[in-house]
């Protein structure tokens, strides 16, 4: 009985494991294609692990037409974005979580409702409407319409971590002789930084991968984002250059693939806040 | 003072997504192309462009296409999530962290990276993945072409769909499991209880919730999806017989620069994704109220 038992927790793991290396296998190509010479790479026979490493893709990448120009839009629009958001979100999320007012079901329809809308439909509106005020073709345009995005659910997400905050420290400033916005600053705003981080570094990642709109809007190769960027990469010539478009792909993962991993479970957590309780 | 709070959210939200809602309307019954757009005055068309699409059998195809796609996509989002997340539980911790970071790190790869690592992989001359299933004897798969055929080429979008979506799905998923009590199983199990039953009567039940708002989620995403197909399977290679409604208002609308009729498609599409969603935003709201 017991010895079946072992057995048994070795198979699944093992099952475990197998699945992991089925699952990871993209990422390990991508990233050792990355640093394989040409050879290598072209080989009938692939090699498993790069067997003389090199760093020249990479430069090749970065060589690239406009690849630091995009990669700088794709900085200022994130960034942009992000700022703006998180304080209009933050005072939303405070009127969700700590009032009741008459509308705030409305309101909750609409935050979950926008995020709901398939993004396809709303290329056209968007683009007729931004060309209409000269927004086509500059970061501006691009930076509003991710607010729109970006905005439910960082309202989702911070509205769910300002909950989990017991209401006895609120109340406990306020018994201290501090206005509702004195307690707010003083108590609130610290126990939920580590949300607001968690909240920016999902908006980050959302605008930073984001790529229809920007594809639609912005239709200059100088004025484009880095997703644009690498997704015009293969058809910059007849025989694609696999190892610096591995390369290229491997340069924008990275920053997405460090910050979602530090905050990852705080991005679960503010997800699914309530769904996981319920 | 909570409508202080939210005004500046409501004015913004309002004049970027309000106001092209409104303006989507309005393009829908218009006659819209490139020269209106430069004069920022559409013709009125009455129902015209509803008229043409509804007449138009590529429209047709295409959302019959796009259902089975979906099906088939969610279907095998949530077996393959709950699977795996069936299997968390299972594991042995070091396993299961070992698992959780493969899952986490496949989350982060942004999708248009993901879509060149698929092409790459799948490229016919030299990618790896002709290369393995050859070396496991699964048949001779040296040159083979993936983008030959639209089942094929459907196919490799939905694996990189799956892909893509099963770490939300099975950590969500084993979040939730990690909340069925363990006596409950247990006393399932003493009362002569096997596996399936107790995944049936007891674990079941309680993921329940969060297997709706998942599903719900999928058919959503799939349904609208945009970037794997049309940068996977390639302008190229795109024609009106492997379109999906995502690829189909982007050639119609807005290449074609045909912004009424593209409005119309997306009215359309909006209508029928808003029924589809009807559920989730109900629960959702829900769980928001219950504080």
């Amino acid at each position: 009985m017991k010895r079946s038992r072992r057995v048994r927790n070795a198979a699944w793991n093992a099952v475990g494991i197998a699945l992991f290396i089925v699952l990871v296998f993209p990422v390990y190509w991508m990233i050792t294609t990355a640093f394989k010479p040409d050879s290598e790479i072209i080989a009938a026979k692939p090699t498993w692990v790069p067997l003389h490493p090199t760093t020249a893709h990479f430069g090749n990448a970065m060589h690239q037409p406009y690849f630091w120009q995009d990669v700088k839009n794709s900085v200022v629009i994130v960034l942009v974005t992000v700022a703006i958001s998180m304080v209009l979100a933050l005072f939303a999320a405070v009127a969700l979580a700590k009032y009741r007012f008459a509308g705030r079901a409305l309101f909750f329809v609409l935050v979950i409702g926008i995020q709901m809308l398939p993004q396809a439909g709303l290329i056209i509106p968007l683009y007729v409407v931004l060309a209409r005020y000269h927004q086509v073709n500059v970061l501006s345009g691009v930076i509003i319409t991710y607010m729109t995005f970006v905005l439910p659910f960082s309202i989702w997400m911070l509205s769910g971590f300002i909950r989990s905050i017991p209401r006895e420290l609120e109340e406990a400033a306020l018994v201290d002789g501090n206005s509702r916005p004195g307690a707010f600053v003083k108590i609130l705003l610290p126990l939920i930084a580590p949300g607001l981080v968690a909240t920016s570094v999902f908006a980050f990642i959302t605008c930073w991968n984001e790529y229809i709109f920007a594809r639609v809007l912005l239709n200059d190769q100088s004025r484009q984002t880095a997703t644009v960027w690498l997704s015009y990469f293969l058809g910059t010539s007849k025989h694609t250059d696999y190892g610096a478009l591995m390369a290229g792909a491997t340069l924008i993962a990275i920053p997405v693939i460090i910050f979602f991993v530090l905050v990852q479970r705080k991005i679960a957590f503010g997800l699914t806040a309530g769904a996981v309780k319920a | 003072m909570p409508y202080w709070l939210i005004l500046p959210v409501l004015i913004t939200v309002g004049a970027v997504l309000g106001y092209p809602i409104y303006r989507l309307v309005q393009l829908s019954t218009q006659h819209y192309g490139l020269f209106e757009l430069i004069q920022h005055k559409g013709k009125p068309a009455g129902l015209s462009n509803y008229g043409s699409i509804l007449h138009d059998p590529v429209f047709w195809h295409t959302l019959l296409r796009t259902v089975v796609f979906t099906a088939a996509n969610v279907t095998l989002t949530i077996g393959f999530g709950l699977l795996v997340a069936l299997l968390l539980a299972r594991v042995s911790g070091a396993v299961r962290l070992l698992l959780t970071s493969g899952l986490v790190l496949v989350w982060a790869m942004p999708i248009v990276v993901a879509v060149q690592v698929w092409y790459w992989m799948t490229n016919f001359d030299n990618g790896v993945i002709n290369y393995i299933l050859t070396q496991l004897h699964l048949g001779d798969f040296q040159q083979h072409d993936w983008y030959a055929t639209t089942f094929s080429q459907l196919a490799l979008v939905t694996t990189l769909i799956v892909w893509g979506a099963l770490p939300f799905v099975a950590i969500t998923l084993y979040a939730g499991l990690t909340q069925v009590p363990g006596d409950l199983v247990e006393a399932a199990s003493i009362d002569g209880a096997g596996s399936w039953r107790v995944f049936r009567d007891v674990t079941l039940p309680i993921i329940k919730p969060i297997l709706l708002i998942l599903t719900s989620l999928s058919i959503i995403w799939d349904f609208g999806v945009f970037t794997q197909p049309f940068l996977l399977i390639g302008q190229s290679k795109l024609h009106t017989g492997n379109y999906l409604m995502g690829i189909y208002l982007f050639e119609e609308g807005y290449l074609k620069t045909d912004f009424g009729r593209g409005a119309a498609i997306s009215i359309v599409m909006l209508l029928i994704v808003s029924v589809l969603s009807v559920f989730y935003v109900r629960k959702m709201v829900k769980l928001g109220e219950a504080t």
